[in-house]
């Protein structure tokens, strides 16, 4: 008998053929037909509201008009997608619950180990390749930025087991406090780095106290009302941050001191005069572009490297059991505590990046969704991948963009998107956890084998 | 080493320890047996300070930790393998044995990890296995040998028989006697299998109902009429 149970190897339970809803007596149809016509019935009632109505510019104002046409091909193609799916689950069924363990988890673990390397060399590669254009470079630089968020709150969810609901917070923090520091003070850019990482990460343990004793939902609920109350703060303490406005002006970064500009403000060399090549406005969202790539990756160096360390493994530790944790002497108080300042310290980082690439920020930048959006890639990802966070960046930050020709129905095809990851990897793209530290060479068969006693 | 004085503890309304005095001694092995709900697991988490003791004084080595949290009380030299095993599942089992060592001195941590493979030579075979992925007997040699990693002077094991096969528990009784001889480890043991348990100790405890009922020395106990009455026949 085993009280721990392995989590990530515990396969889905065996698939049974579905109880028959029916008395055998009656047609195999009859049962499909019913499902679909429920989930028709419950398309016709979001979309009659949804795509039914539409607001036209009259003479006289707004008019109402219907379009019934477009509610019936959503009822339509609803019932009939629901029929072929409930026709071909039988058959779909069967290959799904050996998924976990089987083949594809191995390909996707064999993958991750030398996808890795390719993307960072395809990163610092990019900026140079023929197509790479000021739209791809933006995409890009906003990714990365994600992918550094994502890192960063992969410290406290992913390793430490702490749902914050509120990481974007930090990210304000540090946003924040670059502009506020570089304008009144007037300090470059690697002096407010380190400074916004520092009040970041005090913010973190300003959040981290009163939250050590909750779990699971209450702490969610908790950091989710803090991301608020910063953002609150942002807008009403109008003397120190010009509330809902803004702060504007913020300084561009500097090639360590040089300028991207044609002409100097204050004469001296600009980076195109000191390199002598001619000026071009891609410098600088190549200079951005490299910088937070190195950002990035210094993010996860970090991470990489804390968890062969104690405290790291003890984030790990208290994911998983805190009361083992307590009996083996860690101190959860402290281990929570820099887990949360941790993770702070590089949403700062981040957020100062953020400010002095827009070099303009407002309350606006950190609502709650943002917040929401560096937690979906740190689960879509699954839990504790590095990357995993990779992979759901592009997708989740990428994917949109690629669509974007879909204006209106953008959102509804991303929504649509992450369904379909949760439905085939529910665990997230790519959910497992390889050992930080190993005693012999790798053998090449799984090295977790399924030995049970 | 440890000395328990009139310690009462309570969840919530329920008294769980009623008053329990008693000693251990450096170098000895020593039993608590009793039935489900004597409050066995309780005395041993009170040690350690979860629950704390709302009465009486628990001393460890002269220092009175009653009121110390559970981390100061496992980095004076107390260590302990919990009820139910209590592995990280999703860690390795090199990995299981580095979070024992957390409150240690990492000049020594080789040394401690050749100790508890020497000591358990399976784990050495599974030690980039999954935690989870052991048997049951290989779970409770993995949380032995990972509270043994913080080099405690003394060991509290809660029940290190439960749920494993006649077979195992005996190698892990044996294991148990080479880690008080040889590494002269204190180990105050929690039991139900008062047969292995009794054969075992120097001195022995039955707990009832929250407080002691009976001491003695392991081999007194085990001939007492009362003791093969209540915990030794019908079961073994």
């Amino acid at each position: 008998m085993s009280t721990a149970a392995p989590i990530a190897t515990a396969a889905p339970a065996p698939a049974k053929a579905p109880p028959p809803a029916v008395p055998p007596a009656r047609h195999p149809l009859l049962a499909p037909l019913r499902e679909a016509a429920v989930a028709a019935l419950v398309a016709l009632a979001v979309a009659v509201p949804l795509v039914g109505f539409e607001t036209v510019q009259g003479a006289s104002g707004l008019v109402l008009r219907t379009r019934w046409s477009w509610v019936a091909i959503a009822v339509v193609s609803v019932f009939i997608g629901r029929l072929l799916l409930a026709l071909l689950r039988p058959v779909r069924r069967q290959p799904r619950a050996r998924k976990d363990a089987g083949p594809a988890a191995r390909a996707f673990r064999d993958a991750a180990r030398w996808l890795g390397p390719i993307a960072i060399l395809l990163a610092l590669a990019l900026p140079l390749l023929p197509f790479a254009d000021r739209y791809i470079l933006d995409v890009s630089i906003l990714v990365l930025t994600y992918i550094m968020l994502g890192w960063g709150l992969n410290i406290v969810v992913g390793l430490a087991g702490l749902l914050d609901l509120g990481y974007v917070a930090f990210y304000a923090v540090g946003a924040y406090s670059y502009g506020l520091l570089a304008l009144n003070f007037d300090l470059s850019f690697w002096m407010c780095l380190p400074l916004a990482g520092m009040f970041a990460a005090t913010f973190g343990m300003l959040l981290g106290f009163p939250v050590l004793r909750l779990r699971g939902d209450y702490l969610a609920i908790v950091t989710l009302g803090f991301g608020e109350m910063i953002r609150v703060i942002l807008i009403n303490w109008y003397k120190l941050t010009n509330g809902p406005n803004g702060l504007s002006g913020i300084p561009r970064p500097s090639f360590f001191g040089l300028p991207f500009a044609t002409t100097p403000a204050g004469g001296g060399e600009t980076f195109s005069s000191f390199f002598g090549i001619a000026y071009s406005p891609l410098h600088r969202v190549i200079f951005l572009y490299y910088l937070i790539l190195v950002l990035a990756l210094l993010t996860n160096l970090f991470t990489l490297r804390i968890r062969k360390l104690p405290v790291g493994r003890a984030w790990e530790g208290l994911r998983e059991d805190e009361i083992a944790c307590r009996s083996l002497g860690i101190n959860p108080t402290n281990t929570k505590l820099t887990a949360f300042a941790i993770g702070a310290m590089f949403a700062g980082f981040a957020g100062s990046f953020f400010a002095t690439r827009q070099g303009f920020v407002s309350p606006e930048s950190f609502s709650f969704i943002e917040s929401a959006i560096i937690l979906a890639i740190v689960v879509l990802g699954g839990m504790g991948s590095q990357v995993g966070v990779v992979v759901a960046a592009i997708v989740l930050i990428g994917g949109p963009e690629l669509v974007r020709q879909l204006e209106d129905f953008r959102m509804l095809a991303f929504g649509g998107l992450m369904v379909l990851i949760m439905i085939w990897r529910p665990r997230g793209l790519l959910a497992f956890r390889d050992p930080t530290i190993r005693l012999g060479p790798r053998r090449t068969a799984a090295p977790t084998g399924e030995h049970r006693g | 080493m440890l000395t328990i004085g009139g310690v009462h503890t309570f969840y919530g309304n329920i008294e769980a320890l009623r008053g329990v005095d008693l000693e251990v001694r450096e170098g000895e092995i020593v039993t608590l047996i009793g039935a489900n709900g004597a409050g066995k697991s309780t005395l041993l988490m009170t040690i350690c300070g979860q629950p704390r003791a709302s009465r009486g004084t628990i001393v460890f080595e002269g220092k009175d930790i009653t009121r110390w949290p559970t981390h100061a009380i496992i980095r004076a030299g107390i260590a302990q393998s919990p009820e139910g095993r209590r592995i990280f599942p999703r860690m390795s089992v090199h990995e299981n044995l580095l979070m024992g060592a957390t409150v240690s001195d990492p000049a020594h941590l080789a040394d401690d990890l050749n100790r508890v493979y020497a000591l358990f030579p399976i784990l050495q075979r599974r030690s980039d296995q999954r935690g989870g992925t052991l048997s049951g007997g290989e779970q409770q040699m993995l949380a032995i040998g990972r509270a043994l990693m913080s080099r405690p002077r003394l060991l509290l094991l809660d029940e290190p028989s439960l749920g494993l096969a006649p077979m195992v528990v005996k190698q892990i009784f044996r294991t148990i006697e080479d880690i008080n001889r040889e590494q002269g480890v204190t180990v105050f043991l929690v039991e139900q299998n008062a047969y292995h348990a009794l054969k075992l100790a120097h001195r022995a405890y039955v707990l009832v109902n929250g407080s002691v009922s009976l001491s003695g020395s392991g081999r007194e106990l085990l001939a007492n009429a009362e003791i093969r009455a209540a915990y030794l026949e019908g079961g073994h």
